[in-house]
């Protein structure tokens, strides 16, 4: 059961575009992050289409001071204000950021659907808006906090946030990195995978929430493939209708949704300022409008690229099944490598001015 | 949509996305630059006031407290200020300098930095002195974040000077906008190609060139 085998053209051409998926979600978390240590020493090269919609977001950006003190003296402006953070939205989600490769990651580890991706996407972009609002809203607004203590609020935040990712990651890695394994080793019971899964739903559903760590875990024979936090791994027709998915999503939705925006926070502390706090609320959800769109749009076309590896692995009962544990444990480091990098030099360059 | 059509789709959009560094900016700065030369001839050190944007402006000012409504003095931005440049030092400044094309370190600002606020918009001012100061018939300097977080740009009247150095020559290689062909022509650069002819460092680089005797 090797990779050697003879492989369709096809195949090869899913496993590049899958592999580019997350190479460059890889490339987007070694530069975002420089470790705090190394930084390029060079001013990077921005070109093509990135560097494009870079300018843009940026145009957009820097549209918005100018909008909102328009929208001081009149009303109509605010229309303007509400497109163009949406528009930014769009094209920020674009750039790079840990949101969308976390969230296709995760979608791609856990074979989930593109609706849910979607939700995930919505719902995380949400949050998101939520938590720079609610940080704004009461740091500054109420308690008069600075620019600093409100800092050091998103620095916490930001902190959990990322915890959080590693934990997701890690929790998927064990799952779906000892089942890769198992199959690597041609172990007796890797044709069973899909079963396994089956039927350990049957048994105590998801047992990945930590309500059910540690019981109703040992009923089964072969438990002994991964049963710390449970199977999450291969599900089952009967199981996408299901609702577990919405609550193991959630642990993904804070993951990413918890960190605010520090574009959002500014623009919400300058609306603060002119006196149109609510102003820059409706522009800050515009924003998370804008970012959910791209990232599910992101999002389905990873799942899309899943599904595709997915179809192909069927009909490659053996390498195909490898193909599919090994994509997914990739994902699934993808997740911790990120978390990992997100939590030690996390967002250095954001730390600037020790605001 | 047929298989093949929809890998394609998924390499063109990762592919698409994979060339961008970091961040995306997040804070304007406005740069005057003065380049100090001692009466021996040896620049001494890049004296900089830096002004920020609007919002950030107004966000970094949020919550300090002042006599005046909406206006800080000095002495009530020197917490702000203390902050600013003990934050800048993990960045270098981010200003980086070459003499003869080696690397010329610099120290520490000076103490006497500051920050002022006029019009909204809040100003850092610090010298940063050379470790040794040095003669040079070529000295290069740039301004800039290599992560874009921060947009560093000279300003258009006065963007740098000498002061002390007659004999020299200064030239500030001007970070341009992009225009909107060169947008367009970036945009039309197929993704998977390598984008050489229009690389940003290059061309949108913050450059102080200095040619002495």
């Amino acid at each position: 059961m090797s990779l050697s085998g003879r492989r369709s053209t096809l195949v090869q051409c899913a496993l590049l575009a899958i592999g580019l998926l997350f190479l460059h979600a890889v490339i987007d978390a070694a530069l975002a992050q420089p470790f705090g240590v190394t930084r390029p020493a060079a001013a990077p090269e921005v070109g093509g289409f990135a560097g494009w919609v870079l300018a843009k977001q940026a145009e957009f950006y820097r549209m918005l001071s100018g909008l909102i003190r328009a929208a001081k003296a009149d009303g109509s402006a605010a229309y303007t204000l509400l497109g163009i953070s949406f528009l930014y939205g769009i094209f920020h989600a674009a750039g790079p950021g840990h949101g969308k490769a976390v969230i296709s990651s995760y979608l791609v580890a856990n074979d989930e659907t593109w609706r849910r991706g979607i939700v995930l996407s919505f719902a995380s972009a949400i949050l998101q808006a939520l938590t720079a609002i609610a940080i704004v809203g009461i740091a500054a607004a109420l308690l008069g906090a600075t620019a600093k203590a409100m800092g050091n609020t998103v620095r916490v935040i930001e902190i959990v946030s990322y915890a959080l990712i590693v934990l997701i990651g890690l929790r998927l890695l064990w799952v779906k990195g000892r089942a890769f394994l198992h199959l690597l080793r041609g172990e007796t019971h890797s044709h069973h995978a899909h079963d396994h899964g089956h039927h350990h739903d049957h048994h105590h559903g998801h047992a990945h929430g930590h309500e059910h760590h540690g019981h109703g875990h040992h009923h089964h024979d072969h438990d002994d493939e991964a049963s710390a936090w449970g199977h999450a791994h291969a599900p089952e027709p009967s199981e996408l209708t299901g609702k577990h998915w919405l609550r193991r999503g959630i642990s993904a939705i804070i993951a990413v949704g918890l960190r605010p925006c520090s574009g959002a926070i500014i623009v919400l502390v300058f609306a603060l300022a002119q006196g149109l706090f609510w102003i820059g609320v409706a522009s800050t959800f515009a924003m998370g409008l804008g970012t959910a769109i791209t990232v599910a749009a992101i999002a389905t076309l990873a799942v899309g690229a899943r599904g595709l590896a997915g179809q192909l692995a069927k009909a490659k009962p053996g390498a195909g099944m490898v193909f599919l544990r090994g994509l997914e444990t990739a994902a699934a480091l993808v997740i911790v490598l990120f978390g990992a990098a997100l939590l030690t030099g996390y967002m250095v360059s954001e730390r600037l001015m020790g605001v | 949509m047929t298989a093949s059509l929809r890998i394609f789709l998924a390499a063109f959009l990762t592919s698409a996305f994979a060339g961008i560094a970091c961040a995306h900016p997040h804070v304007w700065v406005t740069m005057h630059t003065e380049l100090v030369y001692a009466p021996d001839g040896k620049i001494t050190g890049i004296r900089q006031a830096w002004s920020f944007d609007d919002m950030f402006s107004t966000f970094a000012t949020q919550g300090l407290e002042s006599k005046e409504k909406g206006r800080f003095t000095r002495e009530e931005l020197a917490p702000l200020a203390k902050v600013n440049i003990e934050s800048l030092k993990e960045y270098d400044y981010f200003t980086y300098a070459t003499a003869d094309g080696a690397k010329a370190e610099l120290a520490e600002p000076a103490p006497g930095y500051w920050l002022d606020y006029a019009d909204q918009v809040l100003t850092l001012n610090f010298t940063l002195p050379f470790k040794k100061p040095l003669k040079a018939k070529e000295l290069r300097i740039e301004i800039y974040d290599p992560t874009i977080f921060v947009d560093f740009s000279f300003a258009k009247e006065k963007p740098a000077q000498l002061v002390g150095a007659p004999k020299c020559k200064l030239d500030v290689v001007l970070p341009r906008e992009m225009t909107f062909a060169e947008g367009k022509r970036l945009s039309e650069i197929p993704a998977d190609q390598k984008n050489t002819t229009m690389a940003w460092g290059a061309q949108f680089a913050h450059k102080l060139l200095v040619h002495c005797p």
